[in-house]
């Protein structure tokens, strides 16, 4: 074994085989430890994805795409599809939701960021906005209720404006981020060749932070998609298509989960997991899709 | 052309403090007179201050027309503070204010109703580290006159190749114009920057230490970029390099810090300015003296 000193420095050519110290020794522990952690983490995940896809799978793809396009049964206890309108109903809502709250959140960011800065409005508006994103989703629901249910009636709409609350303070803190990465000397080259402050912050500002806040709005579409508390009291229930957005009530998958999970009848228990298995699909299809019009969004630049 | 051919007009009988290589000072045009020049920015006593602390105080000096000024001096002289006054790129910086006077053609940069961006259109600049744009190299040139209202695809595909031309890069772009201006090299970004900035028809191109983070023969390039693009504009460049200073300027602002003991602030203030050979062969100043023969504090 060599040791480099300073009375015996190391010989060129000479053994440099690893040495055992407790350095490696300490590196192997850690390196041990974070691997467990990582197994600890992905464990519940990896269970409950299968547990979803095993037991939903079954009712979900039986006569496929019967599941998915069939209305849900007036009568519980019997077996059978589908979970066409609940498909349907989420769309809406959550595009409703996505519609009201990324186009405000990121001109609300862009303000705050590039406007605002360290003013006492802006400071105010970027705190309740962190408060906001701590709200349970059964107040937002409540909120709604209260403001627009009870004069308007059930609606999808009314459950996008739930989600939209839910969604709007996740939006404005995410697209904020990406705006404080985009650098200052961008801003600067962009007033350097006489271009007004918000031609800049539309042609260069925010075509280079558009891929972060894409991903911001993903998390919080996919977040709002699954939500039940805030649909609960805003878009009430129904079993058949109801494709206006603003005109009775309405049903959604989560609602659709919860109401059949709840339910004593087997048949019914049944219809939950299949619609779990959709929703996740269903999220998972609307993630990858952006991602793809992103990935593209960023080649073309 | 050898460097002993060299003549050194200005020693006259006195050794010159240093010697400088300038291999095409042959070849410049002389200076005129500043008389029979005309003046593009006039400063009188300027000042800067950032919140309270004045960075920069009195600053008095005239620019030229078609000369490159270079300003030298240590770091925080104050040299890139007074740079970027002359477009107003202070008034994007929290707390900062300029003071005295800064007239750009007898106009008042800092009057009532100027516009900044209108002087940004005048007065160009081209920052220490290439920033374009991410977009494609043709959208970096064509970003300025789209700003300016041009929508004209010939006339914009004309300017973006004049000004890529200018810049000497379009002979190794022009295949190439609808990709990322980020897989340029350094220098070729720094190419483009001036491209960009050209590209809006400015008659000032400022340069703020626009080599330093290049390599020397991307500098070279530069630098003779710069000898040819001074017939068209006036350019005054910041720079840590006295050598790039006594290459390619027509005239020399030495800047330096006052250390003021009681407070511990730091003040930058113009020393000396004059005729580069003057300053390189015979400066007046003791303090730019010992800064350009590397024997400073």
């Amino acid at each position: 074994m060599t040791a480099g000193t300073l009375d015996e420095p190391i010989i060129p050519g000479a053994d440099l085989r690893a040495t055992r110290s407790w350095r490696s020794i300490k590196s192997a522990i850690m390196t041990g430890l974070m691997t467990a952690a990582v197994v600890v983490v992905a464990l519940p995940l990896v269970a409950v994805v299968g547990a979803v896809f095993s037991r939903g799978s079954r009712v979900a793809l039986h006569g496929f795409p019967a599941f998915f396009v069939a209305e849900v049964p007036l009568i519980a206890r019997k077996p059978g599809p589908g979970m066409g309108p609940a498909i349907l109903g989420t769309l809406l809502a959550t595009g409703a939701a996505t519609l009201i709250s990324v186009p405000l959140g990121v001109m609300g960011s862009v303000y705050l960021h590039e406007y605002g800065g360290r003013n006492v409005f802006s400071r105010v508006v970027r705190f309740m906005a962190n408060v906001m994103t701590g709200v349970p989703s059964v107040v937002m629901g409540l909120f709604i209720y209260v403001l627009w249910t009870l004069h308007f009636g059930y609606s999808a709409f009314g459950g996008g404006l739930a989600l939209a609350c839910l969604m709007l303070p996740v939006v404005i803190g995410a697209s904020e981020q990406m705006l404080r990465l985009v650098p200052d000397h961008l801003r600067e080259a962009g007033y350097a060749v006489g271009a007004s402050k918000s031609r800049t912050i539309l042609t260069i500002v925010l075509p280079a932070a558009i891929p972060g806040i894409v991903s911001g709005a993903l998390l919080a579409v996919a977040r709002a998609a699954g939500e039940t508390a805030p649909l609960l009291f805003a878009v009430g229930s129904a079993s058949a298509y109801n494709p206006n957005l603003f005109k009775e009530a309405n049903t959604a998958l989560s609602l659709q989960i919860f109401g059949n999970a709840t339910s004593s009848f087997v048949p019914a228990q049944d219809r939950a997991w299949g619609a779990a298995l959709t929703l996740v699909l269903l999220t998972f299809v609307l993630t990858f899709v952006a991602r793809l019009v992103t990935a593209r969004f960023a080649r073309r630049r | 052309m050898g460097f002993e051919d060299q003549q050194h007009p200005h020693t006259d009988g006195r050794a010159p403090v240093v010697v400088i290589p300038t291999p095409y000072e042959a070849d410049r045009p002389r200076p005129a007179a500043s008389l029979d020049r005309q003046v593009v920015f006039d400063l009188d006593k300027l000042e800067v201050f950032y919140g309270k602390f004045r960075a920069v105080r009195n600053v008095t000096m005239q620019i030229f027309r078609n000369e490159i000024t270079a300003f030298i001096g240590p770091s925080g002289c104050g040299k890139t503070t007074v740079l970027r006054c002359f477009n107003r790129m202070h008034d994007v910086t929290p707390g900062a204010r300029v003071a005295g006077g800064l007239r750009y053609h007898k106009a008042d940069l800092y009057g009532d109703k100027v516009s900044a961006t209108e002087v940004r259109r005048r007065i160009g600049m081209v920052f220490q580290k290439p920033n374009p744009f991410p977009k494609s190299i043709y959208e970096n040139v064509a970003f300025g006159p789209r700003s300016k209202g041009v929508r004209n695809k010939s006339e914009l595909d004309a300017i973006v190749e004049r000004s890529l031309r200018s810049a000497a890069l379009w002979d190794e772009v022009k295949d190439r114009l609808k990709t990322s201006a980020l897989g340029l090299s350094g220098g070729q970004q720094q190419r483009l920057c001036i491209a960009r900035t050209i590209a809006v028809g400015p008659e000032v191109v400022l340069m703020d230490e626009p080599c330093s983070a290049l390599d020397p023969v991307a500098t070279a390039h530069i630098e003779e970029l710069m000898r040819d693009l001074k017939n068209r504009y006036t350019i005054v460049i910041v720079t840590h390099n006295m050598q790039q200073a006594g290459r390619v300027s027509d005239r020399t602002a030495f800047f330096t810090t006052e250390v003021d003991s009681q407070f511990s602030l730091r003040t930058g203030t113009l020393v000396e300015y004059d005729l580069t050979t003057n300053i390189f062969s015979h400066p007046q100043d003791e303090r730019t003296e010992r800064y350009i023969t590397g024997r400073f504090g």
